[in-house]
């Protein structure tokens, strides 16, 4: 079933890392892809990997659950990793025809999928434990600042809620559509690749068809009740800074201030 | 060929399988329908009818269980499931949603083209279906969106009748319809019915729809068939279907009601027609009306 996919999927629960502030949750996920990249060492990149098994360990989410958003990935990292073989120097491990494995290119491969799999640990936290809803009122509140620049900060977060909100919609509509042409024989597990695309097409003309008709309903029922986009509007439910958030903080700046020491003081892998 | 055309035996479906949220949307349910009947199957909603008519054309497939069509499982040959899809046609809920071609006759010609079949029998396939739902001609070679919405349920219903199934299933056909387009249309599926000889299964909300048009009915209630039997034996069990939460024609509820008050009337009156033949010579009896 389509239903699969976990990757960006919000699994609602209470533990700490869901009781956090959202804002303070994105601005720590950044810091931390932006740090992943500043480790250049395996004790640097050693502290972050710790890093993301304490906010998995904190997110009361199970280990399952992130195994399976890896698993949409695995081709990404296995590619880059299996690239960055034949890159590096050291000693030669392996000749296949002009190409050469070193001992830096192994090192290399392993260090970015690292890299890559604690990226996307990072982010799966993030979404696994903030709510869709606090995740666009936190980044309307953070780029609230490019309004300066004439950028329609509210309407940016308001595609967005509307855009996560009709994921489920769509995959379910997904499910009806298809069940409705298999039902007219239509035959969409067999036959090449060609065939298989063209057999793609009665499902997504009547997807098209239908986002449409639900954009212009939902356009319409936004405007009956008086909807004028972000001016003057409050909100229901402000976010709240804690105590939490600001241990969280404390805590994530010490891992970082770690991670640049450790990256400036020992050598880097890239020699 | 044997009475039976379809069958279930003891068919159980589980939605979210091993997990959690695992339910039993059809629990056990072993029915027969007979060849060429019209039967009409109601249920509150979430009582399993969709899941049910879903898995008899393998659409889904049971978790434990049998489809018997013609006394053959469907699933002894899951490559051969579409030869099944063309037999059991299906018809779902919305299904102007589904159309997708440029012009309609494309769009019907989506089944009967899947089947193979050879330009000549798709051109007079696409002409009888139209016909059966009431298409006009001139509508052929419209684009499926230009169409009202009415129209557009025709031609989707009409994909469906150009495989010319054994058993056609419809699944809340006239739902968002006028009363008008309602009424025409549920004529249209009983003389195609009558024409064609087929065997057509109809899931609806409306008792009112269910009463006019069907010869037996199938009442399901969580996940469970917990009746079939000819719709006016049914439906005189008013106290029953009140406490599943379904409602019998109103017509009916009034009959059943003088019935329990002692009036000598039939309890199985599905249609105002019928009432009157009841209520008349009674009304006479006594002297009221002359």
């Amino acid at each position: 079933m389509i239903s699969d996919i976990t990757l960006g999927q919000f699994l609602p629960g209470k533990s700490v890392l869901h009781r956090m502030d959202a804002r303070v949750k994105i601005a720590l996920t950044f810091l931390f892809i932006l740090f992943i990249f500043i480790a250049n060492n395996f004790p640097s990149l050693g502290l972050m990997v710790l890093l993301a098994a304490v906010s998995i360990g904190l997110s009361g989410v199970p280990a399952r659950q992130y195994l399976k958003s890896l698993k949409a990935v695995v081709f990404v990292v296995l590619l880059t990793s299996v690239l960055n073989l034949f890159y590096g120097g050291g000693r030669l491990l392996l000749q296949i025809g002009f190409m050469q494995i070193r001992t830096g290119g192994v090192v290399n491969s392993v260090f970015i999928a690292v890299r890559i799999i604690s990226l996307i640990l990072f982010s799966s936290v993030l979404t696994f434990t903030t709510s869709p809803t606090d995740l666009t009122d936190a980044l309307e509140r953070i780029m609230k600042p490019l309004k300066f620049f004439h950028i329609k900060v509210h309407e940016i977060a308001m595609m967005m809620t509307i855009a996560l909100r009709f994921v489920p919609t769509l995959l379910e509509e997904t499910d009806k559509i298809m069940s409705a042409q298999k039902a007219r024989g239509a035959d969409l597990e067999s036959g090449g690749f060609t065939q298989r695309i063209r057999a793609l097409i009665p499902i997504l003309i009547p997807l098209f068809v239908s986002s449409f008709r639900r954009a212009y309903e939902l356009a319409m029922a936004m405007e009956c009740r008086c909807y004028r986009g972000g001016e003057g509007r409050t909100k229901m439910k402000s976010l709240h800074m804690t105590r939490l958030d600001g241990a969280a903080i404390a805590f994530s700046s010490a891992v970082c201030l770690g991670v640049v020491l450790c990256a400036a003081l020992l050598p880097s892998v890239f020699g | 060929m044997s009475e039976i055309i379809l069958e279930t035996r003891d068919l159980t479906y589980l939605y979210g399988k091993d997990t959690p949220f695992q339910k039993t949307a059809v629990d056990g349910v072993s029915v027969s329908i007979r060849r060429g009947e019209f039967l009409g199957v109601i249920g509150h909603t979430g009582s399993g009818k969709s899941t049910l008519i879903q898995q008899f054309n393998g659409l889904l497939r049971p978790a434990s269980g049998q489809v018997l069509l013609d006394g053959k499982d469907i699933w002894d040959e899951p490559r051969k499931i579409r030869a099944v899809r063309f037999r059991v046609g299906m018809v779902f809920q919305y299904p102007e949603h589904q159309l997708f071609e440029e012009t309609v006759r494309q769009d019907i010609s989506f089944g009967p083209r899947n089947m193979e079949l050879s330009e000549e029998e798709i051109a007079k396939r696409v002409a009888s279906a139209a016909e059966f739902t009431g298409l006009k001609p001139e509508l052929l070679d419209k684009s499926p969106f230009e169409l009202s919405g009415g129209e557009k349920r025709r031609a989707a219903i009409a994909g469906v009748i150009a495989m010319d199934p054994d058993v056609l299933i419809l699944d809340e056909p006239t739902a968002g319809l006028d009363p008008q387009g309602r009424d025409q249309l549920l004529d249209q599926i009983v003389s195609y019915h009558r024409r064609r000889h087929n065997t057509v299964i109809l899931v609806s909300h409306s008792m009112e729809d269910i009463a006019r048009v069907a010869d037996r009915a199938l009442v399901m209630n969580s996940g469970k068939a917990v009746m079939l039997d000819r719709i006016d034996r049914v439906f005189s069990r008013r106290a029953e279907l009140e406490s599943m939460g379904l409602r019998v024609p109103q017509i009916t509820k009034i009959m059943s009601l003088l019935r329990e008050k002692g009036y000598p009337v039939n309890a199985g009156v599905l249609t105002v027609d019928q009432a009157l033949d009841d209520l008349i010579p009674l009304l006479r009896k006594r002297g009221c009306i002359r």
